[in-house]
């Protein structure tokens, strides 16, 4: 997405960035991030939480119209209303993504390798 | 609050991420000058949504196959879809909350909603769409995939784009 946002951006379309990893966004050197402490795919909130995605958006335009310069990270002050271990274990998918699984299976042929 | 950009993610990830080096390239900036109130606002999101009637579902099966390439390519949702529309294909997350309400990563009602109060001027008759995991697809990102998004922003005399990784 940082990729996207650069070239959107360098286009000159303003662009803000909400994520839930800001540290990440930072790296990359992003012009406008909001950071969320949110599980991945939900972004703006809840599901249902009319309340809590409009304050998420709001929060985003509120970013968009008083940034002055890039680099500029504000953090939403809003916790996750749920169980945040059961959200934890929700947002993930229900078999490993086929990234991770190719990973495992590098270490375990490693780890074979060693013995 | 400071947002701890590890919360969830599972612990074996994060040296991962932490190992990535802060980039030396320049940042890039424009200027948002319209007041908000009569700025043209969209969105793009990675989190795989396209329109089950009418458009490919992302090529999760290559990446069952091939698990460093991830489907590059855009999906132009427009702004009057509706829920029932739409479907979601993405290897990387549990996609069943956002096909109960999309606006958990896509918030086209909301942002309709704050165009309607006045907060917003208006919003844009269309939304992007791309798949967030992207790792040798990164490259298709920025020389295509990046630029048709640009293209079709200024074409639809967008004033600002709000981005939603997955």
């Amino acid at each position: 997405m940082p990729v996207l946002a650069r070239v959107i951006e360098a286009s000159g379309i303003p662009t803000v960035t909400v994520t839930m990893m800001p540290v990440m966004a930072e790296k990359y050197r992003a012009s406008r991030v909001l950071g969320v402490q949110f599980p991945f795919g939900h972004a703006f909130g809840e599901v249902g939480n009319v309340d809590m995605q409009t304050h998420t958006l709001r929060a985003a335009l509120g970013l968009l119209a008083s940034a002055t310069g890039p680099e500029t990270r504000v953090d939403l002050d809003t916790a996750w209303p749920g169980d945040p271990k059961q959200a934890y274990k929700d947002w993930q998918p229900s078999e490993p993504s086929p990234i991770v699984a190719h990973s495992l299976e590098q270490i375990r042929q490693a780890r074979r390798e060693r013995r | 609050m400071a947002v701890d950009s590890y919360a969830f993610l599972p612990r074996a990830f994060r040296p991962m991420y932490e190992a990535v080096e802060r980039h030396d390239h320049d940042p890039v900036w424009a200027d948002f000058d319209t007041p908000l109130n009569g700025a043209r606002i969209g969105l793009l999101s990675s989190a795989g949504i396209y329109l089950a009637d009418r458009q490919e579902p992302f090529d999760v099966e290559r990446e069952r196959r091939e698990p460093t390439w991830g489907d590059p390519t855009l999906r132009i949702i427009p702004n009057d879809v509706t829920q029932s529309q739409i479907d979601a294909t993405h290897l990387h997350i549990n996609t069943t909350d956002m096909l109960a309400d999309m606006n958990v990563a896509m918030p086209i009602a909301r942002l309709n909603e704050l165009a309607a109060d006045g907060t917003i001027g208006s919003v844009s008759p269309e939304h992007y769409s791309v798949m967030g995991y992207q790792e040798n697809g990164a490259e298709v990102w920025r020389i295509t995939t990046g630029p048709e998004i640009a293209a079709r922003c200024h074409a639809s005399d967008i004033d600002a784009l709000i981005l939603a990784p997955a």
